[in-house]
């Protein structure tokens, strides 16, 4: 999970319910994207679930991915973002 | 292998703590557009800047989407602008005012920064003519932020220019009454004023800086003081080490900001300007944050000691996250622009003492403070004075922002909406100091100034 592969972490915030993976996965495979790793938890009372994805040759800034996540996310009453490990690998890895 | 936890944390330092990029700062030299004409001076700035920032916009929407991060502002800062305005002969320079508001309007930014001189030591004739034309560019541009630099450590205190400094404030408050005095909110006074400062009112691309250039300004102060609730009770030194850890990582969101817009722009990255920067939501306030240490409201005794210790552990854990700090870097105390500020402020226990007392060991200065529209000049000089003697005399940034708003007295509040928040009029001691702004001169430059 290095910063030069194209990978990106999909999170989902709120209330464990019936078809969040699979309405994920569905559209994840629209766009070619592969699930490498998902888990789940519960923080701070929070139903969490933690996707790491392969974007292949997906940039995220330049395509829709994002807003349909985040459309989903509003039909399956929970958040969701995508955002690129970049981010997270700046943040806690020295 | 990034942990749940990780993630988690990440997550509600933007959704629930307010950390965002406050701006990308796009620094531009404006060395080549002297010309022998106004006009053609100002076509060319006009040209240049659009050419440089035309992609400054869209290229930090992309990095937003990238990463799912809010970056607030795009702005630019450029050269001052009595450098460039010299050769042009012009008598007045609200014209290159409105050639910057323009050029800014353009590109889609929202402050342009560099209506600036630098007169700590004297001012040439430009310099004097652009101080002059303050009040009626700021009163007719929307974008354009100025700021004077009338001290440094080096060169000691230009006593003359903070005497027309505190003229010029009441006359840029007087042209821009019908909206406050905001005017005064697009103008700083300086001591050891950073040349590569992205935060407005006082960003300029100095005389020593590249073509062009990037500089991020970060913020966090929700983020720091989360971090706080969670070592309750445990002693300084804990609490030392837990800001020192919370700017670290923020620090780093904004390094990877900077790098990449740099790479998509094709301009070199400067510096990250790692400041707690408020604003007046609820949970983005650095008065709460000092609160959090233990006081029953920020201008409590202890405030200052407090705050020197945050504004010290921000940068220990900034300058371990980038090897290019630079800016301001500390905490902004800005009173209207922050909601923990503004309620000390009104409760009467923040008053303009404690806060001066306080800018000896914040980033910057006594920072959006609005008061009565009846102050005279010669007090707000003096105050311009005290807060230059401090940056002056302790190797420091200090700045003033003043707004003097026409009309109104204690008790009363100006809303200037948006980041610029809400400010109760504060109590100033009008005991007359004109003799002493009148004496005109140079304060000379302290001892320690002799380093060589």
């Amino acid at each position: 999970m290095d910063q030069e592969k194209n990978t990106a972490v999909v999170t989902v915030l709120g209330r464990d319910r019936v078809g969040i993976i699979a309405g994920i996965a569905t559209l994840l495979t629209e766009y070619g994207i592969n699930i490498n790793d998902i888990s789940q938890t519960i923080l701070d009372d929070i139903f969490t679930m933690v996707m790491i994805v392969d974007l292949k040759d997906v940039v995220i800034e330049q395509s829709d991915i994002a807003d349909r996540l985040n459309a989903l996310g509003d039909e399956l009453g929970v958040q969701i973002t995508i955002q690129h490990t970049g981010l997270f690998n700046a943040m806690h890895r020295i | 292998m990034i942990n749940d936890y990780e993630i988690i944390e990440t997550m509600k330092m933007f959704s629930q703590q307010h950390l965002d990029i406050r701006t990308i700062t796009m620094g531009i030299s404006l060395y080549d557009c002297c010309a022998s004409t106004p006009e053609e001076s100002c076509q060319k700035i006009y040209d240049k800047i659009c050419r440089c920032a035309g992609r400054l916009v869209e290229v930090g929407d992309e990095i937003s989407r990238k990463y799912n991060v809010p970056i607030i502002h795009k702005r630019i800062s450029v050269t001052p602008i009595s450098m460039i305005a010299a050769a042009s002969g012009a008598k007045d320079y609200t014209i290159f005012a409105k050639t910057l508001d323009r050029a800014a309007k353009d590109c889609g930014v929202n402050f342009i920064g560099g209506f600036s001189a630098l007169v700590q030591k004297g001012c040439t004739k430009s310099d004097e003519i652009l101080m002059h034309s303050i009040p009626q560019a700021l009163a007719e541009t929307d974008f354009v932020c100025s700021s004077i630099n009338v001290a440094s450590t080096r060169s000691g205190i230009n006593m003359d220019a903070v005497r027309d400094m505190g003229v010029i404030i009441k006359e840029t408050a007087e042209a821009t009454k019908d909206s406050d005095a905001l005017g005064c909110a697009k103008l700083v006074v300086f001591a050891n004023a950073p040349e590569d400062n992205p935060f407005m009112a006082g960003a300029f691309l100095g005389p020593g800086e590249p073509e062009c250039v990037i500089n991020v300004g970060i913020s966090g102060p929700g983020v720091v003081k989360h971090a706080l609730e969670g070592v309750k009770g445990q002693d300084l030194g804990v609490v030392a080490e837990t800001i020192k850890k919370a700017a670290f990582k923020i620090t780093r969101v904004g390094e990877l900001v900077a790098r990449e817009a740099s790479e998509r722009l094709g301009v070199p990255f400067g510096i990250i300007d790692l400041s707690l920067a408020p604003t007046p939501a609820v949970g983005d306030s650095v008065a709460r944050l000092l609160e959090e240490f233990g006081l029953e409201t920020c201008g409590a005794w202890g405030t200052t000691a407090a705050l020197a210790m945050l504004n010290d552990a921000v940068k220990k854990g900034g300058t371990m996250a980038s090897s290019f700090v630079g800016g301001l870097s500390g905490a902004f105390i800005p009173v209207s622009e922050d909601e923990g500020m503004i309620a000390a402020a009104r409760s009467g226990s923040l008053r303009l003492e404690k806060l001066e007392a306080m800018t000896c060991v914040c980033s910057v200065g006594l920072d959006m403070i609005a008061i009565p529209g009846d102050t005279t000049a010669e007090v707000i000089s003096g105050i311009i004075a005290d807060e230059m003697a401090l940056g002056t005399f302790n190797n420091k940034t200090t700045a003033v922002r003043l707004i003097p708003v026409p009309g109104k007295g204690v008790g009363d509040s100006v809303e200037f909406g948006g980041l610029l928040g809400t400010a109760p009029i504060m109590p100033v001691n009008t005991a007359s100091c004109a003799d002493f702004i009148h004496r005109g001169g140079r304060i000379p430059a302290p001892i320690h100034s002799m380093r060589n």
